[in-house]
């Protein structure tokens, strides 16, 4: 298993730049945190166009930068592949011609390509856009071209530099499957920078956290997600959980699909996967209501007994409309419900207390969640900071 | 209809004004990536003696390239020692001197379209494996183009048009030296010469509009196919 071994030191204006990590490159690893944390200088730094001033970058056995040895990598020998927040397409170039731009300069690595020209193609629907000028393209196909174009240069890594925040919302929403799709198709890790919630939820398997120029925590989505810094990624208006578990069975009488979770089970409208398949649901808090006892003269489908756990904020906290529940259920999956502080003190939650959680199923269609495949998973269990 | 004299004047002026832009155009490529590119020490120094032809008097540039490239001077001394090529009186001092007074505008136009390039498109192509030289002539290069077309065209136009520093440097000699601006000067000079003069002054000025319109043209035409439209 390649490994990214980061340790490196940059000052940028007034403040300095630390990354500490060594992380199993394997699937997508977000790199998250807010703006100016630092995520975009990790991505310039691993591919060369920005120079640490102490430290070492090594990609497997393959060192990018060591400045006790006086190693540094020329940025086209790193055999990276970059996409860029703005796509940075050459304009004097077709599509086609700039989607061969690195594939040409593969050398070697072009004979028997790992990511074949037409099998990339048709992975980002390029077909009827290979005779276009960049110029003529919308956003989303201009990013999507510009995805084509890296996987073709046959890198051993993709990072994906905030690829969708140019994009507006329907945008957004047309790419983000493409990537998904590339996550599966080809076995290539890639990094990924955002500081959007819901593509970290939605792509990643592994997270490198940032605050402030420095990486705070690296590892496994599922254990780095419990850290401070990441509080975005579990609280306020996207403030949801991801569930594992996997289809049961469809229901086709009335278009639904049983998802067996941790010690509990979920109703969901019918979704196209054949049982036993592994997925990851995200179920936002917004959907989840309380209730003291299950409720059976009720429309909502799944009822799920459990325990609250913790009510945030705390009670020392600045008072809020909106409170977030969170209830231990099943096997020790914890659900996040988002409810009116007035409906917590009239309903006297408090942990420890013995409560449903109500969950339309509904709610839980494909637009409002991410279906995960099994691959993404299967998490790199063995990551965290470098040694010292 | 032109006599003989008028049409060797053209000629001249034409292949003059071709041989400066051709030339000084790789010069003029370099210079403007230093100043557009790179810091060291003197670098105000270099662009304030390329743009001294746009504001010192034409035949001060002349007298200088006298001094200069004369057969007594240092550069041309040498040059007619070691080559027995002389360029005072011959079309190739005409040609070094509309050369020198055309380089600041080439330079500005190269200059300029350099400093639009999108940085961000070289180190993408840098990230796909292009060497800083290969990034030069697949990005850079052809990014460049409407300028260094722009650049010519204006360069050509006022290498064709110019006097004081072609008469300083390498006189009147018809056939030889004697471009446009000269012989219409000339001509005024000399009785029964005005009708003459006035048609080499339509040629001038037809030449002069017809570079600029081409100019034009041709960068928006650059421009599209480059996919800047």
């Amino acid at each position: 298993m390649t490994r990214l071994r980061v340790d490196t030191r940059r000052r940028l204006g007034s403040v300095e730049h630390r990354a500490d990590f060594d992380l199993p490159l394997a699937g997508l690893t977000a790199l998250f945190g807010p703006s100016g944390a630092g995520k975009s200088t990790l991505v310039n730094l691993i591919a060369g166009l920005l120079r640490p001033e102490h430290g070492r970058i090594a990609v497997g056995d393959t060192v990018f930068f060591d400045a006790a040895r006086g190693i540094d990598l020329p940025v086209h020998r790193r055999e990276l592949g970059i996409v860029f927040q703005d796509a940075r397409l050459f304009p004097h170039l077709s599509v086609g011609d700039n989607l061969r731009f690195g594939l040409r300069r593969a050398g070697e690595r072009a004979r028997a390509p790992r990511m074949p020209y037409d099998a990339v193609v048709a992975l980002l629907g390029l077909e009827a856009l290979l005779a276009r000028r960049p110029h003529t393209l919308s956003g989303g196909e201009r990013q999507r071209v510009a995805v084509g174009r890296a996987l073709l240069a046959q890198p051993r890594l993709l990072l994906m530099d905030e690829p969708l925040a140019s994009l507006d919302a329907p945008r957004k929403a047309e790419v983000l499957p493409y990537i998904e799709h590339l996550r599966d198709a080809f076995d290539l890790p890639i990094l990924y920078v955002t500081h959007a919630v819901d593509e970290v939820l939605r792509l990643a398997s592994a997270l490198v956290l940032f605050e402030r120029g420095t990486v705070v925590d690296a590892g496994a989505l599922t254990e780095v997600i419990a850290h401070p810094a990441a509080a975005a990624l579990r609280g306020g208006a996207d403030a949801g959980v991801l569930v594992a578990g996997a289809v049961r069975d469809h229901d086709p009488r009335y278009g639904l699909t049983t998802l067996a979770c941790e010690g509990f089970a979920l109703r969901v409208p019918r979704v196209d996967l054949p049982p036993g398949t592994p997925v990851r649901l995200r179920v936002p808090a917004r959907e989840v209501a309380l209730a003291l006892s299950p409720p059976d003269d009720v429309s909502i489908s799944n009822r799920i007994a459990g325990r609250v756990e913790q009510v945030l904020p705390g009670p020392d906290a600045p008072a809020s409309a909106d409170v977030e529940v969170r209830v231990r259920v099943g096997a020790g999956t914890v659900l996040s419900a988002m409810v009116t502080r007035e409906s917590v003190e009239r309903l006297a939650l408090a942990p420890g207390l013995r409560c449903w959680c109500l969950i339309k199923s509904v709610a839980l269609h494909a637009d409002a969640l991410a279906l995960a495949r099994g691959r993404a998973l299967r998490t790199g269990g063995d990551a965290g900071p470098a040694q010292a | 209809m032109l006599t003989a004299v008028e049409i060797e004047a053209l000629r001249l002026s034409l292949q003059v004004a071709l041989v400066a832009v051709a030339a000084s155009l790789p010069l003029a490529i370099g210079v403007a990536w230093l100043l557009a590119r790179c810091e060291f020490p003197g670098k105000t120094l270099l662009d304030t003696v390329v743009h001294l032809p746009l504001v010192l008097p034409p035949v001060v540039i002349g007298y200088g390239l006298l001094v200069l490239f004369g057969t007594q001077g240092p550069v041309g001394g040498w040059l007619h020692e070691s080559f027995g090529l002389r360029l005072i009186f011959t079309r190739w001092g005409a040609a070094l001197a509309a050369a020198v007074m055309a380089f600041p505008l080439m330079v500005r136009a190269i200059r300029l379209a350099l400093e639009a390039i999108d940085r961000g498109l070289e180190s993408a192509a840098r990230t796909l494996g292009a060497s800083r030289l290969d990034v030069f002539f697949t990005v850079t290069l052809p990014l460049m183009l409407p300028g260094i077309v722009s650049g010519g065209i204006v360069a050509f136009a006022a290498a064709l048009g110019d006097f004081g520093a072609t008469i300083t440097f390498v006189g009147n000699v018809p056939g030889e030296t004697q471009t446009l601006s000269l012989a219409i000067y000339s001509l005024t000079q000399t009785p029964d010469g005005d009708a003459a003069a006035a048609r080499l002054v339509l040629i001038a000025l037809a030449l002069a509009v017809g570079a600029l319109y081409a100019s034009e043209l041709a960068a928006r035409r650059v421009r599209l196919y480059i996919g800047r439209a």
